[in-house]
């Protein structure tokens, strides 16, 4: 559907354009203020700037949700064009922002939750200096992201691809002053590079062979134009495929985001739990007419997430740190949301990517919670009975845990995994092969997220009570949530229990209503309904599965890391050290790169402008023997210029 | 005639390289002397009769006495002459020569009757078309009197 | 007079004014550095009355007059102030007439001139 000039537009639609707008427009302008004047306002006048100006884009997003679907536009979406970006030789990508059921989805999940964690970092930062910065860098996120999920055309999406991950530098290395954060940050900056590499390359392929890079057409185009299983679409799939790799932190390209966590938790869980790290997710969801088009990319996606799930898993089984744990937990789960893609469940994968960002984000913020309580320790093995401390932190968090290993009175986890599964199981083949996977990682789930609640919560405080320079963030005593940030936490809690009901499994209720809602954007793939009993079966399984891993964990915590045998402790290390990744890739590439960068030091280039500059010392040495005061000198200079100048006239 | 031009040309030259190369200040300055009368012998050969005389009376006779003054006031000195130092300026003279014979050779003049200018023709020259030069010339001669003059004064 | 070739009368005139020259690089005595340009200037006469009698005109002659009272006046200043030179320092020595600095290396140019 071309976009609609806007003489024609009136009343309804002109509302939507101007929510439109607004939705991404607030954020950019709230980074804006903040960037010029933050440093001189006062943390309240930042805090409200920063927060409110999520919120308000909450608001506008709600308020074009809310008209999206009391009267959906015909086709299922409406695009906005706000201008002309290029024009040249018939390549003319607009800036223009589509409004259809996935971005309705994605902008309100982006400002919501968004919204809650600003309100929640307006007191977990309140101590921090550089507290106008951080909010800058936050606005500046969202803007990007919004721009991101809401973008007509891939080059527009790519704008805001680059722009969160620059504010995931920026926030990773938010406490600039340690060189180690820095170094978080550039490693998760060029790892994800790697990843938009292949994105612009396939973005390139596709603007040369279809000429345009709007989402609808390339569909269109592509659909009519290539053969399935084509060359060219395997390539630009597999190429968009590494770049939603690297954004996501799937294998290969998953080895920055446990080092990530070195920001301030509301950045863990704003951008690599919510928001940016779903880009991927959203990437292929978008231009899932790609993918159909390369069935051999889409299962390669299927086995990314499969062995994501594994991976990571397990590896999040051995991690001391609290923040390593859910950044493990995130990739596993971004993996079941990759497993969903692959088996061409796009709105399951969706409505995970959704249930996801209401149950890690608790989980970062509760852990920010934690760790302010304990005066900034990280290592796991040094806290324990928060339980006592800080109560209602403690529920939050065991509402979240719960939510992430799908166990039943919380629903959201529960309904988006288990669809998941069922869907893959339906799909047979190659499907039933990552339901299989998908339930072992349940297992692994549940074990790693409880043992990390049984060690930090359970028992008896070890860690003394912190009323140190560091807690006074988090309420009087220092160990409690304060309001400000109890309220985000409570708020999610409720999305966590409240969230399956968005699309219930069918046996218990069954009302796929964001389910349907999200297929008039995104195609209901060809998977066989589930019969009644298979859907059952599975439930139990899984729910048998991360009910077991409770026990388990209680195991794990009471025999305590010292009893692990000793083989088990060799592989528990590897495990704990991400399978190797890192090791592998600082001695295949990172030290090959600084070999040649060493020898380049001194290359030829270099030497022709040093030579240049040794060339003028040079000159510059030999005239300054000239002048040395030496009368007879001086007369021989006398001569042998007039022997030149007679030279000069006497030849020419 | 050729072989008086050759020869003094050729005592000229010889006069000169030794002149350059003494050690001893009279012996040099009595050098310079002869390579003058030889010089004066050549522009007698070429019919300048007024000139020559004019060369030996004032250059050798008058420029050459002051040298001899001074170097009576000064005293003997001798300075050494250092071997390695002649190899640049001789390069410089070479490529001098080189130059000026070149130009010479292009300019394809044969030799022409040596015509001579008598002193009368001198005269009403110098003070027909040139009077103006020769005024400026007795002004330089003035300042040099006058410059001459007040740097030798003794100071008190 | 027989002819002469004209050439190598100038040729002879650059002989003595190259000559001449030489001696002016290279003696270090100030006196014979005078002397030598007083070789100079007589080669550029003699190459004056050269041209002059291969002309037949005594502009040649005029020139060499005009000059020979240069040289004499050159000489009489010129003489003059190294009577006062070698009264102050008791030396003719060229290379000792750098201000303030006895050794003659070249890294010392940038102390000359007070």
């Amino acid at each position: 559907m071309p976009p609609q000039p806007r003489a024609a537009l009136a009343g309804r639609e002109l509302e939507m354009l101007t929510w439109t707008w607004c939705i991404p427009a607030l954020p950019l302008a709230g980074f804006l203020v903040l960037a010029v004047f933050g440093g001189r306002f006062p943390r309240g006048a930042t805090a409200a700037v920063g927060a409110g100006s999520v919120g308000l884009s909450f608001a506008a997003a709600a308020a074009a949700s809310v008209l999206f679907i009391l009267a959906p536009p015909a086709g299922g979406f409406s695009s906005y064009v706000l201008w002309q970006w290029i024009n040249a030789g018939g390549f003319s990508p607009s800036l223009s922002f589509t409004i259809d059921a996935l971005s309705v989805v994605m902008i309100l999940v982006v400002t919501g939750v968004g919204f809650l964690i600003h309100l929640y970092s307006t007191r977990f930062m309140a101590d921090e200096e550089g507290y106008s910065r951080f909010f800058a860098y936050m606005n500046l996120f969202v803007g990007s992201m919004l721009i991101l999920v809401m973008a007509s055309n891939l080059l527009l999406l790519y704008l805001g691809w680059e722009g969160v991950g620059l504010c995931s530098f920026l926030l990773i290395g938010f406490w600039y002053k340690d060189p180690e954060n820095g170094r978080s940050a550039r490693k998760a900056f060029i790892v994800t590079r790697i990843g938009d590499v292949s994105l612009a390359i396939g973005l390139f392929i596709l603007a040369t062979t279809l000429g345009t890079l709007d989402v609808k057409e390339i569909a269109q185009k592509a659909t009519a134009s290539w053969q399935v299983g084509s060359s060219l679409a395997v390539a630009v799939a597999a190429l968009l495929l590494g770049g939603a790799v690297g954004k996501s932190a799937q294998l290969p390209l998953q080895t920055w985001l446990p080092d990530a966590m070195a920001g301030p938790s509301p950045v863990s869980a704003l951008i690599h739990a919510a928001t940016m790290v779903t880009a991927g997710v959203y990437l292929i969801a978008r231009t899932n007419a790609l993918f159909s088009l390369a069935p051999a990319v889409q299962m390669a996606v299927g086995i990314i997430g499969a062995a994501g799930v594994l991976v990571a898993g397990l590896s999040a089984l051995t991690q001391r740190n609290i923040k390593r744990v859910l950044a493990y937990s995130t990739m596993s789960q971004l993996g079941y949301m990759f497993l969903a893609l692959g088996i061409g469940a796009w709105s399951g994968a969706i409505f995970h990517l959704v249930t996801h960002a209401f149950f890690k984000s608790l989980l970062f913020l509760g852990a920010g919670v934690v760790i302010l309580a304990v005066n900034h320790e990280h290592d796991i093995y040094a806290m324990g009975g928060i339980a006592r401390k800080s109560p209602f932190t403690f529920w939050m968090f065991l509402i979240a845990a719960f939510t992430l290993a799908s166990i039943p009175p919380t629903t959201a986890g529960f309904s988006s995994k288990d669809l998941i599964l069922t869907l893959a199981w339906q799909s047979g083949g190659a499907g039933r092969v990552f339901c299989a996977l998908g339930l072992a990682g349940v297992f692994i789930t549940s074990v790693y997220i409880f043992r990390l609640v049984f060690i930090v919560f359970a028992g008896s405080p070890r860690a003394p009570a912190s009323a140190s320079a560091h807690g006074h963030a988090a309420g009087r005593d220092g160990t409690q949530a304060g309001a400000v940030m109890g309220i985000p936490l409570a708020i999610l809690a409720v999305l966590c229990l409240a969230g399956g009901f968005l699309a219930l499994p069918r046996d218990l209720g069954g009302s796929p209503y964001i389910l349907r809602f999200l297929q008039t954007a995104l195609p209901a793939g060809a998977i066989p309904e589930a019969p009644a009993r298979t859907e059952w079966i599975l439930q139990l399984i899984s729910e048998a599965a991360s009910l077991l891993g409770i026990p388990v964990a209680w195991l794990v915590y009471r025999r305590g890391r010292s009893s692990v045998p000793a083989p088990a402790a060799g592989v528990a290390h590897y495990l704990q050290n991400g399978w190797g990744f890192d090791w592998l890739y600082d001695r295949l590439f990172v030290r090959s790169f600084v070999w040649l960068a060493r020898i380049n030091t001194r290359d030829v280039v270099d030497r022709i402008f040093d030579g240049v500059g040794g060339l003028f010392m040079l000159l510059s040495r030999a005239f300054r023997w000239t002048q040395n005061g030496r009368v007879r000198w001086y007369a021989a200079g006398l001569a042998a210029g007039a022997v030149l100048i007679v030279a000069a006239v006497v030849l020419l | 005639m050729n072989a008086a031009f050759a020869l003094s040309g050729i005592v000229a030259v010889a006069a000169t390289v030794m002149m350059i190369t003494r050690r001893s200040a009279v012996h040099a300055l009595l050098y310079f002397v002869v390579s003058l009368l030889a010089s004066a012998v050549i522009m007698f050969v070429l019919g300048a009769a007024f000139v020559a005389a004019l060369e030996v009376i004032v250059y050798a006779g008058a420029i050459m006495v002051l040298f001899v003054f001074v170097i009576m006031l000064i005293g003997p000195e001798s300075t050494p002459i250092p071997g390695r130092a002649w190899i640049g300026p001789s390069i410089l003279g070479l490529v001098l020569l080189a130059e000026l014979g070149w130009a010479i050779a292009q300019g394809a003049l044969q030799g022409q009757p040596a015509t001579e200018v008598g002193p009368k023709q001198v005269g009403m020259s110098l003070f027909g078309p040139y009077i103006l030069g020769a005024e400026i010339a007795a002004f330089l001669l003035l300042a040099g009197l006058v410059g001459a003059f007040h740097l030798g004064r003794r100071r008190k | 007079m027989a002819s002469v070739p004209f050439e190598y009368g100038l040729l002879l005139a650059g002989v003595l004014f190259a000559l001449g020259m030489i001696g002016v690089i290279v003696r270090r005595n100030l006196l014979f550095i005078l002397l030598c340009v007083e070789v100079m200037l007589n080669a550029a006469g003699l190459a004056f009355v050269v041209a002059g009698s291969r002309w037949g005109q005594p502009d040649g002659q005029v020139m060499f007059i005009f000059l020979l009272s240069m040289a004499a006046a050159e000489v009489a200043v010129g003489l003059a102030l190294l009577l006062l030179h070698f009264g102050r320092k008791r030396t003719l020595d060229a290379d000792q007439m750098k201000e303030g600095n006895a050794a003659s290396a070249p890294g010392s140019a940038g102390r000359e001139g007070a």
